[in-house]
């Protein structure tokens, strides 16, 4: 018997349904973790970069990616993190970032505003859009994001930190 | 001593600073002054945690006997890690803590600045990772010191006494051993001299403006390069190891 061979683009289709864990509203794929797929003599190696060293959803993830192509019959697969190039919020796809939003949580500025003093810069409400906004707490309730509140409509919301 | 020897052992001593000083912060969880504070130093442990696992897991691969980081972490004994000492020191109160982050978190700012350009890739990827994170830790205990020591009367004596009772310990952030002068020669390790004196000028105009004291040079603690530590870290690793001497093998 032939054994099944998958390629590269079937595996990409296989995970691209995974979801980060701690935002079940965007997958893997859009928040730009999904780096690679090689297929060699049959056996998977995933390409995963962490979005925080410490981001306890990593663990996760790697469950996941391992049980979904696991049930797709591909046994063994290998996940290996990469840090090289680093991860940063600006491959967070723009349909991610609009989830986002819609989720509550105010999508990252361009990364390159890590740089300035973190304070200075102007986040728009994810709920009524003002930009008259106030951090309530460089850290939140994970390491990617902070505290925010709106002064107009008073709703406090996440901010995803630009990395 | 091989090459492979002295990043392997250079990758410890970053490794274990990242570890230990993650042990202490979460310590603080739940016992912070405010919730936001609580929310800010187990961040920062759990940023270090993740510095700790990727230096920790890279050694491992070095040592070349298959041992993963939670081997470094859990089976290594007291001798064998070289964190500094700073890291190990209990965390008495808010500001002492406090003092110890400004200390760190500045030097890791130009340490890290500086590896972001070391021949070894793998290193220099993970400072690429963890920079973004370490400039937050810097800002944080920046802050905080400048609140504190131009604060009132009692949060500038507080912050003094934790300025002062840690200086000792900074000596041994700039120290080299044989790994370091081997890797230097490489270009994979960093000029340990360079750093000192961005660090001195960066702790000096932060202590000015927050009205307080540059403490005087005097003696400066020793031994963390050789695997020699103080009483605090023996206790640290008696708690932390626990489960996998107490049960070898134990998974989650």
């Amino acid at each position: 018997m032939v054994k099944q061979l998958h390629t590269k683009k079937d595996i990409l289709n296989i995970l691209s349904v995974i979801r980060d864990p701690e935002i079940p509203v965007v997958t893997i794929e859009e928040m730009g973790m999904l780096r690679d797929v090689l297929v060699k003599d049959n056996v998977v190696e995933v390409i995963l970069t962490p979005t925080y060293t410490g981001c306890p959803a990593m663990g996760i993830i790697e469950h996941d990616i391992k049980m979904m192509l696991d049930i797709a019959g591909i046994a063994d697969a290998k996940v290996t993190l990469v840090y090289d190039p680093a991860w940063t919020t600006d491959w967070m796809s723009d349909v991610a970032k609009e989830k986002l939003k819609n989720y509550g949580i105010a999508p990252p500025l361009h990364s390159s505003c890590n740089h300035e003093v973190f304070s200075t810069n102007i986040i728009e409400c994810p709920h009524c859009q003002s930009k008259n906004t106030a951090m309530i707490s460089r850290f939140g309730s994970t390491a990617c994001k902070s505290l925010f509140q709106c002064n107009d409509c008073k709703e406090p919301f996440e901010y995803f930190k630009c990395h | 001593m091989t090459e492979q020897q002295a990043l392997y052992k250079y990758c410890l001593r970053l490794g274990d600073n990242a570890l230990i000083q993650s042990y202490r912060l979460s310590e603080w969880c739940s016992n912070a002054p405010i919730l936001e504070e609580d929310l800010a130093l187990t961040n920062f442990a759990l940023d270090m945690t993740g510095r700790a696992q990727a230096l920790l897991s890279y050694a491992g691969k070095l040592d070349g006997n298959n041992k993963t980081d939670d081997d470094l972490a859990y089976k290594r004994g007291e001798r064998d890690f070289y964190n500094l000492l700073i890291t190990e020191q209990p965390n008495g109160g808010f500001a002492h803590t406090i003092a110890r982050l400004l200390y760190t978190s500045t030097f890791e700012y130009f340490f890290y600045t500086e590896l972001l350009h070391s021949a070894d890739a793998t290193l220099a990827a993970i400072a690429a990772k963890t920079i973004k994170e370490i400039k937050y830790h810097k800002a944080h205990a920046t802050d905080w010191v400048l609140r504190l020591g131009d604060g009132t009367e009692e949060s500038h004596y507080r912050m003094q006494q934790g300025i002062d009772s840690l200086w000792m310990f900074t000596g041994e952030m700039f120290e080299t051993g044989e790994a370091d002068a081997l890797l230097r020669d490489k270009n994979i390790a960093v000029d340990l001299g360079a750093v000192k004196s961005k660090w001195q000028a960066s702790i000096a105009a932060v202590l000015a403006e927050a009205t307080l004291a540059l403490p005087k040079d005097e003696y400066m603690q020793t031994g963390s390069l050789q695997g020699v530590h103080t009483e605090y870290l023996g206790h640290i690793l008696t708690e932390m190891q626990y489960l996998q001497r107490a049960y070898p093998e134990a998974i989650w």
